[in-house]
């Protein structure tokens, strides 16, 4: 998928002004910060296990190598194998050659942001193999020829009549108007392309290094029927999915559904150890495990380390301003919201992407809800100050900040000129106490009304405070 | 390819910066939290009695939309399953586990009751399988792979029923994973923790049952132990 991060600007005005769009994400504040909320509310150590989690992935981070080297060692004794690869092409070649071995044809997935980051679909079709996306929303994507713009809902920014549309004219026949017989009809669909396939592709929300496990989680069940039913089953994952024991991925698991969708639990969390045994009825003759770098071992060591804790539960875009209003595409690349804002540059580089991390308002819900604890708006703050200092900001917003860096840097005079634009401001904004539009600020104030200032500075009622003091 | 696996592994080394003596302290902080003896944070919701356990589970597993059926004894469950099939309008006929504890349950006793042992294919509407283990913290079913257990009984039909001993529920997971352990002697390919039936809120955030996997899972609780 080509980046186009570079131009948020335009892409989030468009999708501002899509009233379609606007109506699918208002739908997540409505739904899953709802539920989040009381999931997390319902569970009183939900709080203690945030840390838990934390700790968890701190850990194993400091000792990935150890963690790495143990997985690999379980799954092989297991009788899977573990093939690795530094970077995207690697990835893609190693699973291209597993088909090929496997003399596949088509390939079923499930859902993996992983496999979206290395652009495996384009890939395996240009070397005559078929992927089939089974979980429904990114089959939806599929055949429409779309990218997800959520981590865990990937359709979120289509409306219903919108998949209707989709949907008919994939599988032709009527339009469907209920959700109900849009999944049965995708569910018919999808049935005969499981038992076809030679291959299954999923990701892995957790390793266990202990076990030599890959754990998968879904709703629908489309995990179990990819890993189960062909000859093949190849996990792909990137290296910080490692967890050491099963007891760490059970905390870190009792906070991934709430995180994501308010469940309590996911409906379906599998726990895979390899290929099918001596008698097993079902399961593939082949299990293999592909460890992808692409860009992890670069953050390790670093400030960027603590993002790679990331569970991609979704949580810090369902609660972001901007995500909501933006919608996930408008980041231009595989990874939306404040994790992809963070993510993206390192995985980038920021000169492709400098936008990202300025696509906030700092209001920090998104570190207030994340399960693991990324401090995600001090890590968008360092790729400011990188894209600063590599001159990649526009010269007007550098001018304007060494403008203000030179008043904030004159006590005195910086007062009389904040009170003078508070006092304009006021002026401005009338009885009503909200400005509709203001000169030079119209990215702002094109989709929201600024509140006018109600008394002076804070410095000048910190110093009314003060003179009030005994 | 180990030119990849080196490369990888030197890059993690790098960044952690371990010198020679800090690699041996590495180690033995990774072996004690592997052997860590201290228990996990376990939300005290599941920690109660049996009874207390099995109402949870229940209350659980009934809040994602699983059905929840209780009988005393084995050779009651069939009558419980025919019953639910019956009341749904679904067929009289199932593939079930070929388990031998799933034998002493009297089978005859419902003779429209059509049954084939096996693991499901495409074209079977109701499959039957056993449940080692049971989490009353969600409302989880905790089943195993192995040759007379096979994993897509629960997954392809469009109706689940699983069977399980009240005396398997576990208050949390952690218990749920120990009692596995000490059942089996060694891991199965694929434990499935299984919460209410397959859904999807992908089409306009309005949830859905049975998106590819089951549309209705039957849980039939069985308060005699197995022998
Ligand atoms: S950064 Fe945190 S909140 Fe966002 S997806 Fe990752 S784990 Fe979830």
């Amino acid at each position: 998928m080509e980046p186009t991060a570079l131009a948020f600007k335009d892409n989030a005005r468009k999708a501002i002004a899509n009233p379609d769009l606007q109506d699918a994400l208002g739908r997540i504040r409505s739904g899953w910060q709802v539920t989040r909320r009381r999931a997390a509310l319902a569970l009183d150590e939900f709080e203690a296990l945030r840390d838990r989690g934390r700790d968890i992935k701190n850990h194993t981070l400091a000792h990935l190598d150890l963690y790495l080297e143990a997985f690999e060692a379980k799954v092989e004794e297991n009788g899977g194998r573990v093939h690795w690869a530094r970077d995207a092409a690697e990835a893609r070649t190693v699973v291209r050659d597993i088909c090929k071995e496997a003399g596949a044809k088509t390939v079923t997935k499930s859902k993996s942001m992983v496999t979206e980051e290395i652009a495996l679909n384009p890939y395996l079709e240009a070397n005559g193999l078929t992927p089939v996306e089974t979980d429904l929303g990114e089959w939806i994507l599929q055949v429409s020829g779309q990218a997800p713009s959520h981590l865990v809902g990937p359709v979120v920014h289509l409306t219903k009549p919108e998949i209707a549309g989709i949907m008919q004219k994939e599988l032709g026949g009527p339009r469907l108007e209920t959700a109900e017989e849009m999944v049965g009809a995708a569910r018919r669909v999808l049935r005969q392309k499981y038992q076809d396939a030679d291959v299954g592709i999923t990701g892995a929300n957790f390793l266990v290094a202990e076990t030599g496990t890959a754990i998968t989680v879904t709703n629908e069940g489309n995990a179990e029927l990819t890993h189960g039913l062909p000859r093949v089953h190849v996990v792909i994952a990137t290296i910080e999915k490692l967890v050491p024991r099963m007891l760490d991925a059970f905390t870190l698991l009792r906070l991934l559904a709430r995180s994501a969708t308010g469940q309590e639990f996911t409906s379906y969390t599998t726990l895979v150890s390899g290929p099918k045994g001596k008698g097993d009825l079902d399961g593939p003759e082949a299990f293999h495990v592909v460890l992808l770098d692409n860009g992890r071992t670069k953050m390790l060591g670093t400030a960027f380390q603590e993002m790679l804790r990331c569970i991609k539960c979704g949580a810090c875009m369902n609660h972001c301003p901007v995500y909501l209003a933006a919608g996930g595409h408008s980041y231009g690349w595989v990874y939306p919201g404040p994790m992809g804002s963070v993510l993206t540059p390192q995985l980038l580089g920021i000169e492709k992407a400098h936008p990202l991390p300025n696509a906030s308002t700092f209001c920090g819900r998104c570190e207030e809800v994340c399960p693991v604890r990324i401090p995600l708006p001090r890590l968008m703050r360092l790729w400011r100050e990188e894209a600063f200092r590599r001159d990649l900001v526009p010269p007007t917003a550098r001018r304007g900040l060494r403008l203000w860096g030179w008043l904030a840097a004159r006590p005195a005079l910086y007062r009389r000129a904040a009170g003078l634009a508070s006092g304009a401001l006021r002026l401005l904004g009338g009885r009503r106490g909200r400005l509709r539009r203001l000169p030079l600020a119209g990215g702002w104030t094109g989709s929201r009304d600024l509140p006018a200032p109600e008394g002076g500075t804070f410095m000048a009622a910190w110093k009314r405070q003060q003179g009030r003091r005994p | 390819m180990t030119g990849a696996r080196d490369a990888v592994m030197g890059r993690v080394n790098k960044a952690l910066e371990r010198g020679d003596g800090a690699e041996a302290r590495a180690r033995g902080r990774v072996a004690a939290w592997l052997a860590d003896p201290e228990p996990n944070l376990i939300p005290r919701r599941g920690l109660r009695p049996h009874e207390g356990r099995v109402g949870l589970f229940r209350e659980m597993a009934e809040r994602v939309q699983a059905d929840v059926a209780r009988v005393p004894r084995w050779r009651d469950a069939p009558a419980a399953v025919a019953r639910y099939l019956r009341d749904r309008n679904l067929p009289q006929k199932a593939v079930m586990a070929p388990d031998r504890r799933l034998d002493r349950c009297d089978w005859e006793s419902q003779p429209l009751l059509r049954l084939s042992r096996g693991t499901a294919l495409g074209r079977d509407e109701v499959g039957i399988t056993l449940a080692l283990g049971g989490v009353a913290e969600t409302g989880t079913l905790v089943l195993a792979s192995a040759p007379e257990r096979p994993t897509m009984l629960a997954y392809l039909p469009e109706t689940c029923v699983v069977l399980l001993a009240t005396s398997r529920i576990q208050g949390d997971y952690e218990a749920a994973w120990r009692a596995l352990g000490h059942e089996l002697d060694r891991l199965p390919r694929s434990v499935n923790l299984i919460t209410g039936p397959s859904r999807t809120a992908d089409i306009a955030q309005e949830l859905q049952l049975g998106a590819h996997g089951p549309k209705r899972l039957c849980i039939v609780l069985v308060d005699e132990p197995e022998a």
